[in-house]
């Protein structure tokens, strides 16, 4: 299998708090990788360092390396904007922009300039399956959409980008159970196509859709394998705790 | 005794601060009142669309309510795009520095410094030392300045309700930080900001003491609506009828029609603020 | 290349927005050294011992005079007496629309405040010639109206505003459960207004006061038209008096530029600077320590 992202020996604080702490990790094409563990182990800043989320924030000091095909990301020649193109992202909480659902996916094209025609917002709502339940309302606020509807819109906003990598940060933690059950559902058509990397609080999701299950704790990776694996056999004692509900 | 007072007690005190509530509408109710029913009688369309004859005794008060307009119309083209350049800058870009802390401080406390000190800067910086002279040009860049403090507090209250997740949706779309701002931060935060605006303006035409010596005239005949020109304005033609006219009480329903315009113009600016403001609210439900 | 070019504007926009921020420490630099210069040149030709201690301000005299007492006196009684009458009414409306108001009630009462609040200065001090004045007048006996009482009224209205609305939100920001606490011990809802809610409010409640004050102090349109404007030593509220802002108002419109006596205007426009400062700072420190407090 092909390493798409890659990670090595990679430490960042936020000031003087280190939050992660030497992780090495490969990310391989076309497969769902989980990212799970207590709140505030890290899960999410590795995450938001693998499309450079943290530059935003100056606090932010990052060492090590990340590579995408082999590419170091965090060099002075890569292009940020186009980096982001290539590593999409979806956020905890649904986040549309307050524009139309039309313009939601066109932005990111417009700004990136690739073409933004009806048939490419037809391909990427259809992806995200929500062509169907927004096909007449394209001109309407994306705000007006449910919240499971708005999730899978800015899926579809990520997707319209042609990215090679899907982030997604909690994408669940605010949706109703058939919301959720929609969601995991893309995201197991979307591997075909996508490497993606989830966030998730939740053991059964990360269960139901990942491929490959990272356990982390206190900014560090304490273990990493095939998601049976990671749930029916771990090697940690802190993992088999945490899997089995006794913390986090 | 003791419990009848005990009874009372509650309604007496209640009473009371029903009775300092009541004196402060009682005042707004007054002045309402007097300037209504008194500038009322002079209020027609003539009166808003004829230029000031015979020495301010007879016709309307066209010039005084142009020069408002200009006035304020420049006060605006100076003060928006510096007050919101400033609040994008502190609120997105500044990093919480000594620097940064320094310039908040500066700006809360230009929003105290008495406006007359900003009509004395008018005339030492605009005046005299940039040579603009006595103009409208003058004084509207004066009231620009004493404005800038409002509006940019008000517009970095607007951005700090867009949420972070609004500036990271566009940057993960491949944004770059100045896209996110002018595609999605500011479109979002626009109501917020024009109601700062309008409110901030509102204020700006009803000010009198920074353009006292900066460019209000008593009385102009022809207005060529030049920038480096005398101009007449609301406030001002107010202050002038009610204190230094040579016949005060022959101008006094002028003055109290000019006081009535007054209100009214700064009123509907309010109400209009309140509109965006009320709006946006239902808006994001 | 056009990535370059987005780039590029990226960074031309983050100059721009940068330089604006320094264009707002020049404008409080400017003023305070255009202020400060000025002063200088007055302190030149008039020593400050005189300007400090002088009880005369006549300066078109032929023996000219310099003397910031009378003025001083005059804005701190105009200014007193105005919170005199505004801290028992601003305080009073603010608990009851905080405490006691319904929200149907509440919703005509705060536009109200908003409303007294947008009447510009100019038209407070129009009704200060035409209704405050007569009143005071011909309660009184006095041949008019104008003086220390009628600008202290006035001041008063202009500064409710501020106070109310401050010191609505510090009552508001109390918590919830120190009203229950004292409700749970039996106290009435005026002695849990009186001797919990209120004193838990005391820091918001001062920083409204004196934002109040500051304002007033630095009022000019009121008190020049309201308040007579006599060169006297002021000895109380029914005489007319000349505060520093009228002074200025008054008499930087007819005097030559560049002499004694202008200059002399920017030195008591900077004691003026720095009395508004002080109350400002004063109120802005409670402010801040009312929020801490309640942040905690």
């Amino acid at each position: 299998m092909k390493s798409k992202l890659v990670a090595e020996h990679l430490n960042l604080w936020f000031g003087s708090k280190q939050v992660l702490k030497n992780i090495n990790i490969e990310f391989e094409e076309n497969k769902v990788t989980a990212l799970i563990g207590p709140s505030g182990c890290g899960k999410s800043t590795l995450l938001r360092s693998l499309n450079r989320m943290h530059d935003l924030y100056p606090e932010a000091r990052i060492e090590g390396h990340i590579k995408l095909d082999g590419r170091e990301i965090y060099q002075k020649d890569v292009e940020v904007t186009d980096l982001r193109k290539r590593v999409g992202m979806v956020f905890q909480k649904a986040n549309p922009f307050p524009k139309s659902i039309y313009e939601n996916i066109t932005y990111g094209l417009k700004i990136n300039n690739l073409v933004a025609d009806k048939a490419t917002v037809q391909k990427a709502l259809e992806e995200a399956y929500i062509w169907e339940e927004v096909k007449d309302d394209l001109k309407k606020p994306a705000t007006r959409l449910s919240g499971g509807q708005q999730q899978r819109l800015c899926i579809a906003r990520a997707v319209a980008l042609r990215p090679e990598v899907i982030l997604m940060d909690e994408p669940c933690s605010a949706l109703d159970p058939v919301s959720t059950l929609k969601i995991e559902e893309l995201i197991h058509h979307l591997k075909k196509k996508y490497t993606i990397v989830i966030v998730t609080h939740n053991m059964q999701q990360a269960q139901r859709v990942a491929d490959k299950t990272v356990f982390m704790y206190l900014g560090e990776i304490i273990e990493q394998g095939d998601t049976h694996q990671i749930f029916n056999n771990p090697q940690h004692e802190t993992t088999r705790n945490y899997i089995s509900g006794h913390f986090g | 005794m003791q419990h009848k007072f005990k009874k009372l007690a509650p309604i007496v005190e209640w009473g009371t601060l029903l009775l300092t509530t009541g004196l402060v509408c009682f005042f707004l109710c007054v002045i309402l009142y007097d300037i209504f029913t008194k500038g009322y009688q002079v209020l027609s369309w003539e009166f808003v669309s004829q230029m000031p004859t015979d020495g301010m005794t007879q016709g309307g008060i066209l010039t005084p309510i142009i020069g408002t307009v200009f006035l304020t119309l420049i006060t605006a083209i100076f003060s928006i795009p510096f007050g919101i350049c400033c609040a994008i800058y502190l609120n997105e870009y500044a990093e919480n520095t000594w620097l940064t802390r320094t310039i908040r401080a500066s700006i809360r406390n230009l929003s105290g410094v008495p406006s007359i000190i900003y009509g004395l800067f008018g005339l030492a910086l605009f005046v005299q030392a940039l040579n603009f002279g006595t103009s409208i040009l003058s004084a509207g860049l004066t009231l620009g300045l004493l404005s800038l403090p409002y509006i940019i507090t008000t517009t970095e209250e607007a951005l700090l309700r867009i949420p972070r997740s609004m500036r990271e949706a566009a940057l993960a779309v491949g944004a770059t930080k100045f896209e996110s701002i002018k595609d999605v931060v500011l479109p979002a935060s626009l109501p917020g900001i024009l109601t700062g605006i309008v409110l901030t303006l509102s204020r700006a035409a009803g000010e009198t003491a920074p353009i006292l010596f900066t460019g209000a005239a008593f009385y102009i005949t022809n207005s060529s609506g030049n920038l480096n020109q005398e101009f007449m304005a609301l406030p001002y033609h107010l202050y002038m009828l009610s204190t230094q006219h040579q016949s005060i009480e022959e101008v006094r329903p002028i003055a109290y029609g000019t006081a009535l315009v007054l209100i009214i113009v700064v009123f509907l600016m309010n109400l209009t603020a309140f509109y965006i403001r009320y709006k946006f609210r239902n808006n994001e439900k | 290349m056009q990535y370059k070019k987005r780039i590029a504007i990226d960074k031309i926009a983050k100059i721009i927005f940068k330089s604006t921020g320094y264009l707002v420490l020049a404008l409080l630099g400017g003023i305070f050294f255009m202020l400060l210069y000025n002063a200088i040149a007055f302190f030149l030709e008039v020593s400050p011992l005189d300007f400090i201690t002088g009880s005369q301000w006549n300066p078109t005299a032929t023996d000219p005079t310099y003397g910031i007492l009378p003025l001083i006196v005059s804005t701190s009684i105009v200014s007193l007496g105005a919170m005199l009458i505004a801290i028992p009414l601003g305080v009073g409306t603010a608990a009851f629309i905080s405490e006691y108001a319904s929200p149907k009630l509440k919703t005509i009462l705060k536009p109200a405040i908003e409303m007294l609040a947008a009447i510009p200065s100019v038209v407070i001090g129009f009704l200060g010639i035409v209704l405050v004045g007569p009143g005071i007048a011909d309660l009184n006996n006095l041949p008019n109206g104008l003086n220390a009482l009628n600008g202290a009224i006035l001041l008063a209205i202009m500064a409710l505003p501020t106070i109310i609305t401050i010191s609505e939100d510090a009552i508001h920001a109390v918590p919830q459960t120190y009203r229950e606490a004292s409700y749970g011990l039996g106290a009435s809802r005026w002695q849990t207004l009186r001797k919990i809610t209120i004193p838990a409010a005391a820091p918001g409640i001062i920083a409204a006061v004196m934002l109040g004050l500051g304002r007033a102090i630095g009022e000019t349109m009121t008190v020049l038209m309201a308040t007579g404007n006599a060169a006297i030593f002021p000895k109380g509220f029914f005489d007319s008096v000349k505060t520093i802002t009228a002074t200025i108002a008054i008499e930087m419109g007819e005097v030559p530029y560049q002499t004694t006596h202008y200059y002399a205007l920017f030195a008591i426009a900077i004691v003026l600077f720095f009395m508004t400062l002080v109350a400002n700072l004063i109120g802005e420190y409670f402010i801040n320590r009312f929020r801490k407090y309640h942040a905690a």
